[in-house]
């Protein structure tokens, strides 16, 4: 079986699928516990599996884990914690966005690679950078708040 | 390699016991095979919705279990309850223990839908705790051997009023029952004296899902489990000819289930299971002939009709608009849509040795538990349904579909079954929000208010009692279920809130639906509030009255009236009628919901690209009155989810079909609304302490539609009255204003 070796959260992991095809994706949800990414679509469309790989945003549930391999993954887990969150955590909680939460994994992670990027995006910067992120419940007013607030800026 | 355990914070939480508010979720722990402690012990409980103790139990350390058969679907009802609960008992809010929707351990409470999950189910809880509370009161007054009146409650302690030595809720009762009923009686706390209710305290499920630590039911595993995918029909309605299952017997440990036309694979490997799913060849019979969605306003013209129904009838509208000097007529069409939640339906389901376990993110897993029951042939006591959060639902989605495959596999197999839907099983199947037609006839009298007024609608007909739509995967494994259709209530808001002396409301049902439907959010009343605050602008023009004045001249509610005001106010509303002198235009809308629920009131700011068709939304200004609000900020929250999910809707989505199926099956064919096209949302809640709790799930995304095609044509002169508002739609209207 098709063996792989990267690093997952700063922990070096190795893996192995019976198919070189498997996205990435399913390997963090089944094989290592993270259940924090999300299948969505399967199709690269919405954003709900976006996970960090050498500090860009993907999507996982694209990414066969061979692309992975060697490579350093970051998952929403690897951010931080209910107890000690990441800032970009903590913005969305003290801003309280999510609904039912199901984007929330991807569109934390896609505002952790904008802001990496732009530490002082502007909200019309953040909107462009979470056009592939979708939400349903509507809670993209609070979001586009959230990352202002990790910028510094007041929201 | 260890595997992470995806109820392991709540509970830690739950053991930790304090600190936050603490949910307990009912969720085998794999590899230990043990549930949060609050939850083992409570099994066999009584699930009365008439006895305290159906509802709350004081825990051993004095913190308070609550047993709720609403469940929380993103919705912030996992804070505000509690909030009720604690508030009536007087104790902090994080030491109440939340359990939802375990149907062995919550008393049934109706499925969580309609905006009931507060002013319904919140308020028996309330009521169970005021009635608690009594109790506590008179078995701190005998231990301590003061008066009950002489006596409070305060932190989980009944204490004297005037200082001194009190009892807690642990000595008091923990771990005993109340056995005592409900008393629909019991004093309740005057809301002047509130101190946790009407509080935005902050949502205990906010950390964990943007830290990935939310349990969802796509994360659960348990010991054994297979992983499912279920091959749908080719068409709607195909039958299934003949399996080949060639192609997927080199993959390890895979199994094809086949019940008469259900097709479903499963492995001990996800990806395997869905490879097995791509690769699998199944041969199905022609396709049933669908009339398209190009097709449905004809055929809804046509029927089949089950009846009419006049739901309304005051004066005499059709004599008074028949002699009219000045008429005005329109037909508004409302599409089928999806629920289009974010993540696929899934489910897990454990049929084995006669019993059934279903884990399930269902809006109404008591109902579930009856179906499956019923389509198991199983006793009623050997089902147990527990919840378990979901993607957004807004409506009853794929969840009872998913949950009644993964039974089916389960059973087949004998293992528990995982099913996860595809992103094209969710948009293509998952039951939809039926379409909508209604043609309006007014006039205004010469008082400038509506002297008559006509609606006539076409739509389909829900079955009176369904137990449960009918689901997907029994239905091509060839089981009974009783035939009928769900809509929700979607006749509701079809008159205009204003006064009219002649009014008449008719409905033409339609025996059926070009696709299976069930209940979406704000069922109905969102399409009739877009053709009814359309038609009030259309006579406001005419009539050349200001949209915002034309209202409030025939409104006796001051409450309507009051959230008309304030949404105007928050646009800096300036009096004159529409269409304005072009550029940016503002609209309003205006709803009391269901007749007699919330009140609520949206203006919009809109502009329109002539050359492209492109609208922009700029400013939404929203002001709701939904009586007591128990959590300002989650009330929000629903408030900006409605308006944004309805711009959504209103702007972009349509299901479309052809004769097989649904061909509108990744995001791309049906597109939602995306981060560049959010608007400012501006939100005032009217602070109605002494007034009940109404619902704010669903009210706020009635008025959203109207508001719009109202800025539309206040920016352009334009009209339009098909939804989705499409860059051709625009223009085409953009065309015809400038004919006229």
């Amino acid at each position: 079986m098709p063996t792989y070796s990267f690093f997952v959260n700063g922990s070096a992991r190795t893996v192995q699928t019976r198919t070189d095809d498997q996205p990435l994706l399913y390997v963090l949800r089944n094989q290592l516990g993270l259940t924090g990414a999300k299948f969505g679509c399967g199709l690269g469309q919405c954003g709900a599996c976006t996970v960090l790989v050498d500090g860009e945003a993907v999507r996982s549930c694209m990414m066969p884990v061979a692309a992975a391999n060697g490579r350093g993954v970051t998952t929403i887990e690897g951010l931080g914690s209910p107890d000690q969150p990441h800032p970009v955590q903590a913005a969305f909680i003290t801003e309280q966005a999510a609904q039912c939460g199901y984007c929330a994994s991807g569109v934390v992670m896609a505002t952790v690679a904008l802001l990496a990027r732009k530490p002082k995006a502007t909200r019309a910067e953040v909107q462009a950078a979470l056009a592939g992120n979708l939400c349903r419940c509507g809670t993209h007013q609070r979001i586009l708040r959230a990352a202002l607030r990790a910028t510094g800026t007041s929201p | 390699m260890s595997r992470r355990e995806p109820v392991a914070v709540s509970r830690r939480a739950v053991l930790a016991g304090g600190g936050a508010l603490v949910v307990a979720f009912s969720l085998p722990l794999p590899g230990r095979g043990q549930q949060p402690p609050v939850v083992e012990k409570a099994l066999g409980k009584t699930l009365d919705p008439t006895e305290v103790d159906g509802f709350l139990a004081v825990n051993a350390d004095g913190s308070v279990s609550l047993f709720c058969g609403k469940v929380d679907l993103g919705t912030g009802l996992r804070i505000a309850i509690p909030q009720m609960a604690a508030e009536e008992l007087g104790i902090g809010v994080e030491r109440i223990v939340l359990v939802e929707g375990d149907t062995a351990l919550t008393p049934d409470q109706g499925p969580t839908a309609g905006s009931t999950g507060i002013m319904r189910g919140g308020v028996q809880i309330r009521q169970a705790a005021a009635t608690a509370r009594a109790a506590l009161l008179r078995l701190a007054a005998a231990r301590l051997g003061v008066p009950a009146e002489a006596l409070e409650v305060v932190n989980g302690e009944v204490r004297p009023k005037e200082g001194g030595q009190g009892v807690g809720f642990a000595a008091l009762i923990g771990e005993q029952q109340f056995n005592l009923r409900l008393d629909p009686q019991a004093p309740l706390k005057d809301p002047g004296s509130y101190g946790i209710v009407g509080r935005s305290m902050p949502r205990p499920d906010v950390p964990r899902k943007v830290t990935g630590r939310h349990p969802y039911i796509h994360d659960l595993k348990l010991p054994d489990m297979l992983h499912a995918r279920v091959i749908r029909p080719q068409a709607v309605g195909a039958r299934l000819l003949d399996v080949d299952d060639t192609a997927v017997r080199d993959i390890p440990g895979v199994q094809v289930v086949r019940l008469g036309s259900f097709v479903g694979v499963v492995a001990p490997d996800e990806w395997d299971a869905e490879l097995a799913a791509r690769a699998l060849v199944t041969r199905w019979s022609p396709a049933s002939s669908l009339v398209g969605h190009e097709g449905v306003p004809a055929w809804m013209r046509k029927g089949p009709f089950d009846a009419d129904q006049k739901l309304v009838g005051k004066g005499d509208a059709r004599a008074v608009l028949a002699s009219a000097a000045k008429k005005l007529s329109a037909t508004y069409y409302w599409p089928t849509q999806s629920h289009a939640s974010m993540g696929p339906s899934c489910a897990v389901a454990d049929i084995r040795e006669g019993k059934a376990t279903i884990w399930s993110a269902s809006q109404a897993t008591h109902r579930f538990r009856r179906t499956i029951a019923r389509l198991l042939d199983l006793p009623l006591e050997a089902v147990r349904v527990v919840y378990v959060d979901g993607s957004g639902c807004y409506g009853m989605n794929g969840h009872d579909d998913a949950a009644a495959d993964a039974a089916l596999l389960s059973r087949a197999v004998g293992r528990p079954v995982r099913v996860q839907w595809s992103r094209a099983d969710e948009l293509g199947w998952d039951p939809k929000g039926p379409p909508q037609m209604l043609a309006l006839e007014g006039a205004v009298g010469a008082d400038g208010q509506i002297a008559a007024w006509r609606t006539q609608m076409w739509i389909p007909r829900a079955t009176a009692n369904l137990p449960n739509i009918p689901l997907l995967g029994p239905a091509d494994a060839g089981m009974a279920q009783p035939p009928g259709i769900a809509t929700g209530l979607i006749s509701q808001n079809g008159d205009p809130p204003y006064a009219t002396p002649n009014v008449e409301v008719l409905v033409h049902w339609l025996k059926d639906a070009p696709l299976r439907p069930s209940n979406i959010r704000a069922p109905g009343k969102i399409a009739n509030s877009f053709a009814v605050e359309s038609f009030v602008d259309d006579l406001a023009a005419q009539a050349r009255i200001d949209p915002v004045e034309f209202r409030l001249k025939g409104l006796s509610d001051a409450r309507g009236a009051e959230v008309i005001r304030r949404a105007a106010r928050m646009l800096d509303w300036k009096a004159r009628p529409s269409p304005g002198p072009g550029g940016l235009g503002r609209g309003i809308a205006y709803v009391h919901y269901k007749h007699g629920e919330t009140y609520v009131a949206v203006a919009m700011e809109a502009e329109v690209d002539p050359g492209s068709g492109a609208i922009r939304v700029r400013r939404v200004a929203c002001a709701q009155d939904c009586g007591l609000v128990i959590n300002p900020n989650a009330a929000m929250q629903q408030v900006e989810g409605n308006i944004l999910q309805t711009l959504s809707r209103t702007l972009l989505e349509e299901v479309t079909f052809d004769a097989a199926g649904v061909t509108s099956v990744d995001w791309a064919r049906y597109p939602i609304l995306t981060f560049p096209d959010v608007p400012e949302i501006m939100i005032d809640l009217v602070d109605q302490p002494q007034s009940p709790p109404l619902g704010v799930g669903e009210a706020a995304s009635t008025p959203v539609p109207a508001a719009l095609a109202n800025a539309i044509f206040d920016a352009t002169g334009a009209r339009l009255r098909t939804v989705p508002f499409t860059a051709e739609r625009v223009k085409a209207a953009l065309a015809a204003a400038r004919r006229t």
